[in-house]
């Protein structure tokens, strides 16, 4: 089934989603140098770096201190030549391209990861699988609630569910965060029903059943803030959409032959349907990453927002600029994968490559 | 062709109405720009910031947290406002006097403080504030209250620590000790709750019972309140204002730094309209212009912005904006070109361009390129008018999208550092913990204003698309 056209599709795909990657870390760094940040806190590093050494070789032992610093200064204006930082900012930016490419994204100023390490890698990659967790969940869940009502109202087209979706399909202008204000207001502070936020009850429970239940529990809020406010108008457009697939004429013909209904609505609208219904199920999955940073301040869910919302807090710039590597990571994997499932299930492009 | 324009806004307008949502997303939006050009006549921006700023502690006398006034309506209760009672001004209820104490160069001041208390709740604070002169020797000060009942607590003597000192009424140990040895000497054997607070204790009726469960009503009428001052020295005086805080302020409320929340709301209302509407605005005509100027001219042009374009829609476009305005502070201003500099290569160029291709091969294009009409000519006076009315709807429905933005970054604390706005007020309420104490307007009362701008262009939009794209009625 895999022919060779669609490996060197995907190949072709990948290269190119892969450069883009290229270009938007190439532009973070320009940015976030441009008031010096960058060199800044890659030097103090470094210092940091070879002050360890010095102080943990037992040979330098007995130096004493000027000594000691003289050596470490030494030392640093070494390193610095070495690893080409004394260049002009031109040929360092590609240094720095290639240390953010490679994820060696340098120490946090301030913070430190759950398990204790100040690198930027760790802090950010352990607060990932949260987010993807939340996130991948709450759009899951939206898709097959869009799919399945809005199947159902363009199969009850002008009934009163029909209409009230129509009529309600603004309140999806507000963001999901915002709904989860209000819910908070009423779920916890006002029905004290469930946790405001976090991951798990404090202290968490030991055993892995009563924690995965505590987790879900605590993911109650933040899944229904995104899923009110994308209901509406998620289903007012999947309804239209299959509306205007199943006036297509070939649904007519296919009407016309008398084949029943149900495989007229699997065969003849589903079908054809199916790649821009991929397309906009990954469009809101890259959308919810960036809209995971405020949901997650306002749930103070541990993902890559909440670690967001905590550098700004402390001002610390190499997690800040970590955190959009990392997202122009998560944003390219995403379109990539969709790339995949799209080859395979729109015909076009397996013609296109035949 | 103006006046066919001018034709084409009116009878939009007039099928706008027919619409309800139409008619609701005009009358928000109606109420809102009134509301903006209000704040900007009566609260001229410099204004606003120094007040919201609050320097010099100018809201040193507004209650902290306290509720809008018009909770009281939900609340069925009278709640109490502030009292204010000063003697360097002349208020009612307020009297000085000052005798000389015969063959000294003492003196004894004597201000007496006259107020009805008539709400049903306690105050949330108590403060005496003294403004003393003095050269060597601070004044000595004592207070006596006589509440309505008649019962009268004197406190003990004490001597002013600064010339500007202030007695903390409601949390201080000596206020509480004294009126809790007042009521053990009153009642003689009783065991007073510890959940009575110096203001309950003061402005409670009280009762053995009552005292000993920790319950009390709030004791109505007239209190007097009585400073004696012995000033030692030629000059010296001393005067002070009383101020009993309330639980209600104004038409918004305040903030927990005693703030009105009011100043920040009305300039929220200009600042999310002209954000979201300039964001909006040239986001959508910069990416029509670009879009069709690519269609038009084809080849490399055509090609490469189609590659910006599907660069951008992997930039990480929040976290890059949270970069930049981490890394910059910067102004509103800069937050609006930013947000418009990442979003010019946005979604809408693809659907444009699919539009501008096929309208390249109509007749009317066709005749124009016969006559020698210029490129610029083409793209900018026959095809970009002939695009630009079904892409208003979506110009009025993503306004919204670009408020909550600004809100989001405001939110996260990352807004215009001077600009008081409705996400800043969120961000603070946030801050202060406001959803986990119950302070339900200051969370509210922002987010509704935010909801309305949104409900507005939602409606607008909406009712405009189905003018606009008239296949949708049927749908």
């Amino acid at each position: 089934m895999v022919s060779k056209n669609l490996l060197k599709y995907i190949a072709i795909r990948a290269i190119a989603i892969y450069l883009t990657v290229v270009v938007a870390i190439y532009l973070t760094i320009i940015i976030a140098n441009m008031g010096g940040k960058i060199d800044e806190f890659v030097l103090g590093d470094l210092q940091l770096q070879i002050t360890e050494q010095v102080n943990r070789n037992p040979q330098y032992r007995s130096l004493p201190g000027s000594e000691k610093e003289k050596l470490i200064r030494q030392m640093f204006e070494n390193e610095v030549k070495r690893l080409g930082y004394d260049k002009p900012f031109i040929e360092r930016s590609f240094i720095y391209l290639q240390n953010a490419l490679t994820l060696n994204l340098g120490r946090a100023l301030f913070m430190v990861s759950d398990s204790g390490s100040k690198l930027v890698r760790n802090i950010i990659l352990e607060r990932l699988p949260n987010t993807v967790l939340l996130f991948t969940t709450v759009t899951v869940l939206d898709f097959f609630i869009h799919l399945f009502l809005g199947l159902y109202l363009s199969r009850h087209y002008n009934s009163f569910f029909d209409r009230l979706v129509v009529a309600l399909s603004p309140t999806s202008t507000l963001p999901g965060w915002f709904y989860g204000i209000f819910l908070i207001l009423i779920f916890y502070t006002w029905l004290h029903l469930l946790p405001p936020g976090g991951l798990v009850d404090v202290p968490p429970p030991p055993d892995p059943v009563s924690y995965a239940l505590s987790v879900l529990k605590h993911m109650i809020l933040p899944m229904a803030s995104w899923i009110i406010s994308g209901f509406f108008l998620g289903v007012y457009g999947t309804r239209t959409f299959f509306l205007i697939f199943s006036t297509e004429d070939y649904v007519e013909a296919a009407k016309a032959k008398g084949l029943p209904p149900r495989l007229i609505e699997t065969r003849y609208i589903l079908r054809p349907s199916l790649p821009p219904i991929v397309t906009s199920f990954a469009l809101s999955l890259i959308g919810s990453w960036g809209g995971a940073i405020i949901t997650e301040t306002v749930f103070q869910w541990p993902g890559l927002g909440l670690v967001t919302w905590q550098a700004i807090q402390s001002f610390d710039t190499p997690v800040l600029v970590g955190i959009t590597v990392i997202y122009a990571y998560l944003l390219a994997a995403t379109v990539f994968i969709l790339d995949i499932i799209y080859a395979l299930i729109d015909p076009r492009i397996k013609a296109g490559f035949a | 062709m103006s006046k066919r324009m001018e034709f084409g806004i009116k009878a939009t307008l007039k099928e706008l109405l027919t619409y309800k949502s139409g008619i609701l997303g005009i009358a928000i939006l109606v109420f809102l720009i009134g509301l903006s050009i209000y704040t900007i006549i009566a609260l001229p921006y410099d204004q606003a910031i120094k007040l919201w700023r609050g320097a010099g502690g100018i809201w040193l006398d507004n209650p902290r947290n306290a509720l809008p006034e018009w909770w009281e309506i939900f609340v069925g209760k009278k709640l109490p406002r502030t009292i204010i009672l000063d003697s360097r001004t002349a208020t009612f209820g307020v009297s000085k006097a000052v005798t000389p104490v015969a063959g000294t160069n003492m003196k004894l001041v004597t201000i007496n403080y006259l107020f009805e208390y008539n709400y049903d709740d306690f105050p949330s604070e108590m403060n005496i504030f003294f403004y003393a002169k003095y050269q060597k020797d601070p004044p000595l000060v004592k207070l006596t209250l006589k509440k309505p009942s008649g019962d009268t607590i004197e406190f003990p003597r004490f001597a002013l620590k600064a010339p500007n000192d202030t007695l903390y009424y409601s949390i201080s140990n000596d206020v509480l000790n004294t009126l809790l040895s007042h009521y053990v000497s009153k009642y003689g054997k009783i065991n007073i709750s510890d959940n009575l607070s110096p203001l309950e204790l003061t402005f409670g009726k009280d009762t053995a019972e009552g005292l000993e469960k920790g319950t009390l009503d709030v004791e109505k009428g007239v209190y007097r309140l009585t400073i004696e001052a012995t000033c030692f020295g030629e000059d010296s005086d001393i005067d002070a204002r009383v101020v009993v805080y309330g639980k209600v302020y104004g038409p918004a409320g305040t903030d927990n730094l005693r703030r009105p929340l009011e100043i920040a709301l009305l300039w929220g209302t200009p600042i999310a309209l002209a954000f979201g509407l300039t964001a909006s605005l040239v986001t959508s005509l910069l990416q029509l212009i670009i879009a069709t100027i690519g269609a038009w001219y084809g080849g490399i042009i055509d090609s490469a912005i189609q590659r910006v374009t599907e660069v951008y829609m992997i930039l990480p476009f929040l976290p890059f904006l949270i970069l930049i305005a981490a890394f910059y502070q910067i102004n509103i201003w800069v937050i609006l070109v930013t947000v418009i500099v990442l979003s010019i290569f946005g979604a809408g160029i693809k659907s444009t361009r699919a539009l501008v291709l096929s309208i390249k091969e109509y007749p009317y294009i066709e005749a124009a390129r016969t006559y020698g009409a210029s490129n610029l000519r083409i793209i900018f006076l026959y095809i970009i008018p002939k695009i630009l009315p079904p892409i208003v709807p979506g110009l009025i429905s993503a306004v919204p999208g670009y408020v909550f933005l600004e809100a989001a970054l405001s939110f996260l604390g990352l807004g215009d550092p001077f600009l008081p706005t409705w996400g800043k007020v969120l961000n603070d309420a946030q801050n202060a913990g406001a959803l986990y104490r119950g302070y339900y307007y200051w969370v509210l009362e922002p987010s509704i204003l935010l909801m309305l701008t949104a409900f507005a262009f939602a409606f607008l939009g909406f009712a405009l698309d189905r003018i606009v794209n008239p296949r949708l009625r049927e749908m």
